[in-house]
């Protein structure tokens, strides 16, 4: 199909460290309800959804069983991609250009506040053979990137804490934000050493929500909705599952999947083509190595770019104007529909108090978190 | 054309010929059960059978839910059901929850839960009426069929934990 | 250009299936995709995106069993999806492979579908316990076969289907088995009725062999965009419909008796292809059989036969191989014959079809013409119908 694909309703629930209120079920409703009405749609109205789940952030096999229902899912086509947020939406965009498809709904959430021993199942996400046995709590491998990183671009723990810092404080401006906090580099720099040079507080702590996302073809988003957000470009990609072969410095599966996205959208330049960025933040680090490999910034510039105010909501290219997964909670692999929501506001001049002016490109760039070497990318844009 | 694969036998992990490595994940969760099941618990614990009703579809769901999956409206009412039913379809099990075989089955049914709208079932045990355990196959086929009426039997009041399990089992009960 | 671009399946890879196999998850995964690739006549360098499907982390023993599985499926470095609609999957892949190459966005995709459940411990079958809803069914004691055999006795009560017609499934297709290079060892067999009845209860109504093994295997397809197809092939065999459906997690307020969800993704697929009449149109099928009573009630749901006429027609033989004028009905053994590694055995019915209407089934090949051909698979709590079909 050569019509473009366009967002046309989100909907959120609020973030929060535990939501002991709501069984998972009720919290997409929750969701879906918001963006079906943000679209003017019905559920009868779609023809096609997409969820993301991984069986073991559930505690369920075959969590794909568990979707329809919260979504008026029944009896409709429904796939579960057990991956990323922007890879389950680049699933969405191909099978609406397909031309089959008018609408697809995309769901993603998290219920992280319900697995009791977090580390216990990161850990089983090892190579079974080579990695698990040596029974090291898996977020050593953030601080063996994380010294590699510092090391080869001279990025320093104190540019880490500034991002922190950053995240946090912008997230206070997000009603929907988990962790929003005024702190300082040195609350950061002090937090308690979890994985030389990772501290307490350079991770994102996690959070439970959920976010119901409506897409459309070109034609009909314009019928729908007054201001329809285009997908001008969407890349994934899996650098290499073996974590003795990765290039620690580079996270070149968020450059693979750029140049993708980059490609579609037709972008040669990207920090002067994109107005702002959401990107994944898990580890403090990860915000400024995902920005280098990016093309956002040089290998080693990002530190500096960010002490100059560079990345900040009122800076030349903002990062991260919802606070990240710092400051609103790390959702797992739902963590990137969130920044998805974040730059639909934007684009639609939504954002209210954290409004940046003028945006007309927003990129979306996501990591699916220890121990993987993958992510995708998402183009936005509200240019008809 | 040519096909891949070495085949094991048992014996190979007993007498080592094969190496191996072992993981036991503590894959322990607390999920948060919400608004519908949270009172559906609380019933059972009061020796109740709550169902949910839909404003616009009429139809009363059990187990309970906070919105209607088919019109997509949120449901509005707590309707309080019988502990009695009809079995949907069963079964007669003669293995255990970890595959090893049971010397005597148990009967797992779908039960349709008088009160609720028709076809409306829940998953439960049904055993004998008086002696608990079944025999045999041929005892359960005596005794029960698609259509037969039960009865919950309920674990007494203070060993209630507001969990399924408060009906220890249902009971083929006769027709008045 | 037009869309759906059409997509051609340009070879198909299958290892053998095993109860336990020496190779680890991406061992088996890497041996189907080379042999896809080679019988496609291709490298991993000419494939632009790669696709993986695999049942529950659990037998694997491996969270995020994709990304464990990314390398061995010939997805590193590369654009790599992972779609999981439980025991579906393995047509769901194909399905996800096709919208790869029918939105434009890729000229070729590695479908790889992958299980290991030999590694789970004590028994797989623990697995399958957590497929149930935690809050209301997990606490009863459940375990996999319950839920199966209560949709058999309902099927064969609502239908009064007796147990011998029911068993002849397991005989037909135990048989079809003993001719497919790929059959787990021990599971195959010309079995008769008596001895199918007869065999341990499991759960009645449910016995030793009306229910497939657990298994070790993998399989590949490799599709590509016509313009591709048409440059390494003179007969590409197209993927001509997809359909899939999911139905409502509370299944026991749904009358297990017949498969919506399986007529709704048939349906789906048929006016892709644009298929009026399947019962002259579809020339072979593989539905899922991991219960013998399963294919009977998904042949109803394909609309193939009416409600409840399953059975009769096969007593008559209208599903046999060697028919001249019924439609052939697992041909490969299926999940009974074959065995049931649960991705790869819906991997393994699609690439039964291909080979089918390629017509190099060998001893398989169905006795009648074959032109067009349909794979179906089922999964989740008696929720999901995947149907693909692929023609000349």
């Amino acid at each position: 199909m050569n019509e473009r694909v366009a967002i046309i309703g989100v909907g959120y629930t609020q973030l929060r460290p535990v939501s002991s209120d709501v069984s998972f079920r009720e919290m997409i409703y929750e969701a879906a309800v918001r963006a079906y009405e943000d679209a003017g749609i019905e559920p009868r109205d779609v023809d096609t959804f997409v969820a993301i789940s991984e069986d073991y952030h559930e505690g369920t096999a075959i969590f794909d069983e568990y979707v329809p229902d919260q979504l008026g899912a029944v009896l409709k086509p429904v796939h579960t991609i057990t991956q990323d947020g922007l890879t389950a939406l680049a699933s969405c965009v191909m099978q609406i250009k397909t031309g089959l498809f008018n609408i697809a709904v995309l769901e993603g959430h998290s219920k992280a506040s319900n697995i009791l021993y977090p580390s216990h199942i990161d850990a089983f996400a090892l190579d079974p053979v080579t990695v698990r046995p040596l029974g090291f709590n898996p977020v050593f491998l953030a601080g063996l990137e994380m010294q590699r990183f510092l090391v080869e671009t001279g990025n320093t723990e104190y540019h880490c804490g500034l991002v922190v810092a950053k995240n946090r404080a912008t997230a206070i401006k997000n009603p929907i934000a988990a962790y929003p906090a005024e702190i300082s580099i040195e609350d950061v720099l002090s937090s308690n050493p979890v994985s030389f040079p990772l501290k307490e507080l350079d991770i994102a702590r996690k959070a439970d929500g959920a976010f119901v996302i409506v897409l459309a073809k070109e034609s009909v988003a314009k019928r729908l909705s007054p201001y329809p957000v285009y997908v001008e470009g969407v890349g994934w990609l899996q650098d290499t599952p073996n974590i003795e072969m990765r290039d620690l410095v580079s996270s070149l599966y968020l450059t693979g999947a750029a140049n993708m996205a980059y490609r579609e959208a037709g972008i040669r330049n990207p920090i002067r083509e994109i107005d702002f960025a959401e990107i994944d933040d898990t580890f403090s680090y990860k915000e400024l190595q995902h920005i280098e490999f990016l093309g956002i910034a040089r290998p080693g510039e990002s530190g500096e770019m960010l002490e100059e105010g560079y990345f900040d909501i009122d800076g030349e290219f903002p990062v991260n104007p919802s606070g990240g997964n710092i400051g609103c909670g790390y959702m797992y692999d739902s963590s990137s529909l969130r920044g998805v929501y974040e730059a639909v506001l934007q684009l639609r001049g939504f954002a209210a108090e954290r409004q940046i002016p003028d945006v007309e490109t927003a990129l979306i760039a996501s990591w699916r978190g220890i121990p993987t070497a993958s992510g995708g990318v998402v183009i936005l844009s509200n240019r008809e | 054309m040519e096909f891949k694969g070495k085949s094991l036998k048992d014996r190979d992990f007993k007498e080592k010929n094969i190496l191996y490595t072992d993981w036991h994940v503590k894959a322990h969760y607390a999920w948060d059960c919400g608004v519908a099941l949270s009172k559906f618990f609380e019933g059972l614990k009061e020796g109740k059978l709550y169902g949910r009703s839909c404003p616009e579809c009429g139809r009363v769901v059990i187990p309970p839910r906070m919105f209607c999956e088919l019109c997509f409206k949120p449901t509005d009412k707590w309707v309080l059901l019988k502990d009695e039913g009809r079995i949907n379809t069963f079964s007669v099990s003669y293995v255990n929850t970890d595959a090893s075989r049971r010397e005597k089955p148990n009967v797992p049914a779908v039960i349709e839960i008088e009160g609720a709208s028709e076809g409306m079932g829940i998953l439960h045990l049904v055993a004998h009426p008086e002696k608990i355990e079944w025999e045999n196959l041929e005892e359960v086929l005596s005794m029960i069929k698609i259509g037969t009426k039960v009865k919950a039997v309920w674990k007494p009041s203070n060993e209630r934990e507001g969990a399924i399990t408060d009906i220890k089992y249902f009971v083929p009960v006769k027709e008045e | 250009m037009h869309f759906p671009q059409k997509v051609a399946v340009l070879g198909a890879g299958l290892t053998k299936f095993m109860r336990r196999a020496q190779e680890t998850p991406k061992e088996l995964a890497f041996e189907a995709a080379k042999m896809a690739l080679d019988e496609a006549g291709l490298t991993i360098d000419d494939i632009d995106a790669v696709v993986l499907v695999t049942a529950p982390d659990a037998f694997d023993g491996v969270h995020m069993n994709g990304e464990y599985l990314a390398d061995g499926a010939g997805g590193s470095k590369k654009p790599y999806m992972r779609s999981f609609v439980g025991g579906g999957s393995g047509v769901f892949g194909i399905i996800n492979g096709w919208y790869h190459i029918a939105s434009g966005h890729f000229r070729t995709c590695l479908v790889v579908a992958e299980e290991k459940m030999s590694s789970s411990m004590p028994h797989p079958q623990g697995t399958f316990n957590a497929i149930y809803d935690q809050f209301t069914e997990r606490p009863l004691g459940v375990n996999l076969l319950w839920i199966f055999s209560l949709e058999m006795n309902r099927y064969m009560s609502v239908h009064k289907v007796p147990l011998e017609t029911i068993a002849l499934v397991a005989k037909k297709n135990k048989k079809n088995g003993l001719d497919h290079p790929c059959t787990q060892a021990g599971i195959a067999g010309d079995y008769t009725v008596e001895e199918i009845v007869n065999s341990e209860i499991m759960c009645w109504p449910v016995t030793r062999l009306m229910v497939s093994t657990v298994s070790d295997g993998a399989g590949a397809l490799v599709l590509a965009s016509e313009d591709f197809a048409k440059k390494v092939t003179d007969k590409p065999i197209w993927i001509e419909g997809v359909g899939w459906c999911l139905d409502t997690s509370y299944w026991t307020n749904r009358d297990l008796y017949y498969p919506k969800y399986v007529e709704y993704a048939a349906r789906m697929a048929y006016d892709m292809a644009g298929i009026k009449d399947p019962r002259k149109e579809i020339h072979v099928v593989e539905p899922y059989d991991p219960f013998a009573y399963k294919e009977l009630h998904h042949l109803e749901g394909l609309l193939l036969a009416d409600k409840g006429e399953a059975p009769k027609l096969l007593e008559k033989g209208f599903w046999d191989r060697d028919t001249e004028t019924g439609i052939p009905s697992s041909p490969s053994g299926g999940l009974l014959g074959v065995g049931n590694p649960i991705a790869a055995a819906g991997l393994m019915k699609v690439a039964e079809i291909f080979w089918q209407v390629k017509g190099t089934a060998g001893k398989r090949q169905a006795k009648r013409e074959v032109k067009r051909g349909l794979a179906q698979a089922w999964g989740d709590l008696m929720q999901v119908g995947t149907v693909v079909i692929l023609g000349k």
